[in-house]
């Protein structure tokens, strides 16, 4: 156990603001950030963790659940597991990092069964340890994370990093939106594990994530990568929210009429759903379901049953009306570049876990139907905390610096009014949304769509800070602008289909641009392609 | 979105408040309020996470529903997730019946 008495520090502090002073600061609660703060802690760093909403459930695991992806370490299912997806994710996963992230995962869904997750016992005596239940899973590390001696601030989100004078990363700082003041931390390495970018669409539990850490990150200089990898959609009710799609494997997709949508599946076929919606309502069933399946299924996700048995639907005999949510990069596999094996970015100091960072190192341009996510979360969550505490003890005492604050837009006084966040948020919406922009896409319409988001981006750069109550959601809006821009930017310069990534103007995968493309800056967004893998291995090695 | 609070069955623990992601409710000298109803997202949590099955989040993510509580309190709706997942005391035995490793790879 760690030393109790390594915790931050509260220090004094002008009214209406609360300061610590603490070795890591952690953003973001999900399991990324918890598994940092607990790696941390247990590297003897003092650490301050702060959530948005409450750490615990908030983000997209806690609400929704995940599979995760667990193979026992038998050299055989490993390859296997590791060939499995090479092809949908268009041959973009590194081969080194995908072993990594198996015997982490293994590792550290054995740490969960010693603390007491309540794992699932098959007919032959086995732990079966391949999913966890949100809720019970986010919990657990809630209370991991404060028995490792961490501060946790809820309901605190984080509006901006805080910088030395040579450019490292040294803290952020935020509001406590039910006390109504500010907080900073200031620290010697802040780990961005705020999640994706899931524009507010209502996919199950991601309306916190908005890509707040993107943004924070792009204002010291960070880099993006794998962007165009950002355009999941997920199946739920018409109605509802629960984009559940493992069970859709069941269904049967039908029109209006009762036909059967040709070509339409939750799993390969999800674009004929999409095409299909443009023209009219979809309607599903999980009429392939057997008793011994429908029962399974009850057990194992009662919420995905919720919005049926509160409607009085029944999934199994009754169709229903189906919509697909985008989930933007929280199942897409863009975010922050990493650089090197403790998932440091191109900034000293700063760190990104989970679906703050990009996860093309395990599932190159694909993650539909889950379980890589999670494995990832945890793997680089946990390499996240322990580089950053590492890190913090490279630098030594932080006496005397001073820091400066990096955040900019809605929050600098500017010659133009202040950006209404509202309507802000669903002019991003009506970019990122609809599926002939993003699902299907193509150059001119996606230069029509950058050209809309460029000329927003420079009236909110522009305007002026925003109030307090609207300061929040004022950083998400901007959030969600940017990362659209980086997305279809990215789209952009990707002249072939691969992984998830579709254009209709080059419907084949190029063999030519197995390469991963790079993206920054906010006024102006540039783009570059770097080798994949094996491509510099290769290389390295004439 | 989040409908109803119970004044009967609220204790004014005030753990809604805590644990709602999105902050939509408010603290009072009482019952808590749903004073941003807009911001709900429709996760469910706050009915899991309430003592006393107060709280009834509709299935509507998108439009509010009026709701009739005396007709609702008649059904098994409320609370009927928390049941589920075993974070009652009769039910608690369901916290380790997950079958999704059947499930998978289908
Ligand atoms: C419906 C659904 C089903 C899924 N199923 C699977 C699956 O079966 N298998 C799988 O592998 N993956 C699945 N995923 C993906 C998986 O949930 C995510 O990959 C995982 O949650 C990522 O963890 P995280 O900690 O990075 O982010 P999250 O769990 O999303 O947590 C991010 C946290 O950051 C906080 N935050 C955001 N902004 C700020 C800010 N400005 N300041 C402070 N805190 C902030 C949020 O409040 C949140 O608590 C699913 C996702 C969804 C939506
Ligand atoms: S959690 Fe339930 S009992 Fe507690 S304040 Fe909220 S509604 Fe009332
Ligand atoms: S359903 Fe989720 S977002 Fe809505 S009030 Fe309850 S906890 Fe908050």
């Amino acid at each position: 156990m760690p030393n109790p008495t390594h915790r931050a520090e509260r220090v004094s502090a002008p009214e209406g603001s609360v300061v610590f002073e603490a070795d890591v600061l952690v953003i973001g609660g999900g399991p990324a950030g918890t598994w940092a703060a607990v790696s941390a802690a247990e590297r003897g760093a003092r650490v301050v963790l702060a959530d948005k909403g409450f750490c615990g459930t908030s983000g997209a695991t806690a609400a929704a659940g995940t599979g995760v992806w667990y193979i026992d370490p038998n050299p055989a299912l490993r390859e296997a597991a590791m060939a499995d997806r090479e092809k949908m994710g268009g041959y973009l996963q590194d081969r080194r990092w995908m072993a990594r992230v198996l015997d982490s995962t293994y590792q550290h869904s054995n740490s969960l069964a010693d603390w007491g997750y309540p794992y699932p016992v098959d007919d032959r005596g086995k732990s079966q340890r391949n999913s966890l239940q949100g809720p019970e899973y986010m919990r657990l590390m809630r209370k991991r994370t404060k028995l490792a001696g961490v501060t946790i601030l809820d309901h605190s989100p984080a509006l901006e990093l805080l910088v030395d004078d040579d450019g490292a990363v040294a803290g952020a700082s935020g509001v406590r939106r039910q006390k109504q003041d500010r907080w900073t931390v200031r620290a010697k390495a802040v780990v961005i594990a705020t999640g994706g970018c899931a524009f507010l669409s209502k996919t199950l539990g991601s309306n916190v994530l908005t890509g707040d850490g993107y943004l924070m990150s792009a204002e010291v200089g960070a880099e993006f990568t794998s962007m165009e990898f950002s355009n999941p959609y997920a199946i739920s009710p018409a109605f509802g929210s629960v984009t559940k799609t493992l069970f859709y494997g069941w269904a049967s997709f039908t029109y209006d009429d009762g036909s059967v949508v040709p070509g339409a599946a939750s799993k390969g076929g999800r674009s004929a759903i999409a095409r299909a919606l443009l023209e009219g309502p979809v309607y599903a069933r999980l009429d392939k379901a057997d008793d011994d399946v429908r029962h399974q299924m009850r057990v194992s996700q009662p919420n995905f049953f919720l919005p049926f048995d509160r409607t009085g639907i029944d999934p199994f005999k009754d169709r229903f009306p189906v919509t697909l949510r985008l989930e933007g990069t929280v199942r897409g596999t863009g975010g922050l570049r990493i650089v090197d094996d403790s998932c440091a970015t191109t900034v000293p100091g700063l760190y990104a876990a989970g679906d703050a960072a990009t996860r093309e190192l395990i599932c190159g341009g694909f993650t539909g139907g889950g379980s890589h996510n999670a494995a990832w979360a945890m793997s680089s969550g946990a390499w996240a905390g322990q580089g950053a505490a590492d890190y913090a003890t490279q630098v030594g005492p932080a006496v005397g610096r001073s820091l400066r604050s990096a955040g900019a837009v809605a929050l600098r006084s500017r010659q133009r009014r202040a950006f209404a966040p509202a309507a802000l948020a669903r002019a991003v919406q009506a970019e990122v949304f609809p599926y002939e922009l993003n699902y299907f896409r193509e150059a001119s319409r996606l230069q029509g769509a950058l050209g809309r988001l460029d000329a927003a981006w420079r009236d909110v750069s522009e305007a002026d800070a925003a109030d307090a109550s609207e300061i929040v959601r004022a950083r998400e809006a901007a959030a969600m602008l940017a990362t659209a821009r980086w997305m279809y930017r990215s789209a952009l310069a990707r002249q072939e289909s691969r992984g998830m990534h579709r254009r209709d103007d080059f419907p084949d995968q190029d063999s030519r641009q197995r390469h991963y493309v790079t993206t920054g800056g906010l006024d102006e967004i540039w783009t570059s392609a770097r080798p994949h893998a094996e491509a510099s291995y290769a290389e390295a090695a004439e | 979105m989040i409908e109803v609070i119970d004044g009967e069955r609220c204790t004014s623990c005030d753990i809604c408040v805590n644990v709602c992601p999105t902050n939509v409710f408010d603290k009072t000298d009482g019952i808590p309020v749903i004073a941003r109803q807009g911001d709900c997202q429709t996760c469910f949590l706050c009915e899991l996470y309430c003592p006393e099955d107060a709280l009834y989040v509709s299935p509507f993510a998108d439009q509010a529903q009026p709701i009739d509580l005396v007709a609702l309190k008649q059904t098994d709706s409320m609370g009927s997730y928390r049941r589920a997942v075993g974070w009652t005391d009769e039910t608690c035995d369901r916290r380790g019946v997950d079958r999704s490793y059947l499930l998978f790879g289908h």
